[in-house]
């Protein structure tokens, strides 16, 4: 509060005319100006009410600087300072804050006030820039009258090829206020420019995404895996693979921010799936540079690149959730970051015993990249609603599902080596002598559950080279 | 006016001049890092080759995995037992 927001000493009330309440109580206005030190503002309009005079706050500098949230608002200032406050209309209140008796007799005793404007959803945003004082370090790039933002957008790189969200002061002094982190707080080094980005910095990429402040604890969680070693960004940007971060996000908290688990959910029509996605790649790409054609040297990409992000069905799966396999506790936010491809469809629709399902799932799986090359790759299988209950139905659980599916997934080296089958590709030659080799590392196949409710059908996500050689999975809770 | 917030780094990066290329590779040590890429080692193995019959003294070195940056004291290592270094891309 500065200067010319401080109030004066006696009795402030807050109004504003559109406020049905404050037409109301101006008698009681008339009243208290009799008798005391009163002073009026008003919100909207300056000639409101006439008698008493009011004072103008039409640019709601003094309602912003004293978190004035409803009208009328009724504050007795002692030696400048705010000693005690009431909201709306109670007589009783009135009467015990400003010691005049008999206030409003042909008022009802109490009765609600209106929202302040200074706390209107279409103007806050723009308030907070123009009294909040900004504590953002950002560049300002100012676009010029005759300029269009979008376009510049365009034209300086920082788009994936589809518009963005122009990241103006207010919208992302609005974004920061889904975290209780500070704007400048650092959040992870990027590759592949291995810089410090701060919470400022990924809430402008998750406004350009198109994400609400709620989102924002998870668009943060999600650069923190990302930029983690294990997960190894860099190596996934500069894969001529088609591979990119594929995100599963878990807990109650896609639920209160409007996740799509059910049906389309891998495809399109869910902002808080298609922006969280989305934030972290226009991250990666403006903050850290990694463009297509630069460091990003995939042969063919995938539209996945844009984004790939979900939520698990962890409230209606038969077989627990991908968050808690990875030792997450049960009801917690959580995101799992995968090194993975666009989603290939797995098709069955005549299994309805769990044995030929399982069978039939690792023909698919045998596929992954290639046929004859065994443990290198990861994969997720995003079970379908309907196979899921072939498997419930039979009282399968997630391991006996992995277990089953496994089963089947075991070939002899001599059927993997490179030559066998008349196919150069293969393992090396050495892996013959093997009697039985796995398709998947240990861990290395997973499950999740998602999907509507009609169709016999679950996802493959294929992974990139796992391991140390190249991406883990990792799963970390989402902080608040 | 619309003004808008900076997505990017806002680096400057700076700008290193190269090394001039020497007249000769002859009595120098040159670094071959494999980067550890399938078969990268058939090709800097006949690189060595090369390199050994000029007069080249020649140092292998690689890294733990091509999908990753070399780490720091691999770089170090390079810089200080090299005057030459060929990083190799094959698959």
């Amino acid at each position: 509060m500065n200067a010319t927001t401080a109030l004066p000493d006696g009795i402030v009330v807050v109004v504003k005319r559109d406020c049905e309440t404050c037409r109301t109580v101006v008698p009681v206005l008339q009243q208290l100006a009799a008798t005391t030190r009163l002073h009026v503002y008003t919100q909207d309009d300056p000639d409101f009410p006439d008698q008493p005079t009011a004072i103008s706050d039409t640019d709601l500098a003094i309602s912003w600087a004293h978190d004035i949230e409803t009208v009328p608002t009724v504050i007795r200032v002692d030696q400048g300072k705010e000693v005690e406050r009431t909201v709306g209309w109670q007589r009783e209140a009135w009467e015990s804050l400003t010691g005049v008796t008999e206030l409003g007799p042909d008022l009802p005793p109490m009765r609600p006030g209106c929202g302040s404007l200074s706390v209107d959803p279409d103007l806050v945003d723009e308030l907070r820039v123009r009294f909040g004082g900004s504590t953002l370090a950002a560049r300002r790039v100012e676009v010029a009258a005759a300029e269009d933002e979008m376009e510049l957008m365009f034209t300086r790189g920082w788009t994936d090829g589809l518009p963005v969200v122009p990241p103006t002061e207010a919208r992302v002094m609005a974004m920061l206020e889904g975290t209780t982190r500070t704007p400048s707080d650092i959040v992870a080094i990027v590759p592949p420019d291995l810089v410090e980005v701060s919470v400022e910095k990924v809430a402008i990429a998750a406004v350009m995404a198109g994400c609400k402040p709620e989102y924002l604890p998870w668009v943060l969680t999600a650069v923190e895996i990302a930029c983690t070693s294990d997960f190894n960004m860099h190596g996934l940007l500069a894969t001529t693979m088609p591979v990119s971060p594929v995100i599963v996000c878990s807990g109650p908290g896609t639920r209160a921010i409007g996740m799509n688990s059910g049906g389309n959910a891998l495809g399109q029509g869910n902002r808080a799936n298609l922006t969280i996605g989305r934030a972290l790649q226009l991250l990666v790409r403006n903050f850290g540079g990694g463009r297509p054609g630069e460091v990003d040297r995939a042969t063919h990409g995938s539209p996945a690149k844009i984004s790939f992000c979900f939520a698990e069905a962890d409230d209606a799966s038969p077989i627990g959730s991908l968050a808690v396999e990875h030792g997450i506790e049960p009801n917690v936010d959580a995101m799992t970051l995968f090194a993975g491809e666009a989603p290939h469809g797995f098709v069955d629709q005549l299994s309805r015993e769990p044995e030929s399902l399982a069978a039939s799932m690792a023909m698919k799986l045998q596929s992954v990249q290639h046929p004859k090359l065994v443990m290198g790759f990861d994969t997720i299988v995003v079970i379908g609603p309907e196979h899921g209950r072939v498997f419930a139905d039979a009282g399968w659980s997630r391991e006996r599902i992995l277990e089953e599916i496994g089963a089947h997934l075991s070939r002899p080296g001599s059927e993997l080596v490179r030559g066998a089958g008349g196919v150069a590709e293969g393992l090396p030659e050495a892996f013959g002598e093997i009697e039985s080799l796995p398709k998947f590392r240990p861990g290395g196949l997973m499950l999740t559950y998602a999907g509507g409710g009609a169709g016999l059908f679950s996802q493959i996500i294929a992974g990139w080279v796992n391991g140390d050689v190249g991406s883990k999975p990792v799963t970390r809770a989402v902080q608040y | 006016m619309t003004t808008l917030l900076d997505p990017t780094s806002e680096r400057s990066p700076v700008a290193r001049e190269r090394l001039a290329r020497p007249a000769s590779l002859e009595g120098l040590t040159v670094g071959l890092l494999d980067i550890s890429k399938p078969r990268g080692d058939i090709f800097l193995n006949r690189i060595e080759e090369r390199l050994t019959g000029i007069g080249a003294h020649v140092k292998r070195y690689s890294k733990p995995t091509f999908t990753k940056p070399a780490p720091v004291d691999l770089r170090h290592e390079i810089a200080t037992e090299c005057q030459v270094v060929i990083e190799a891309l094959a698959d």
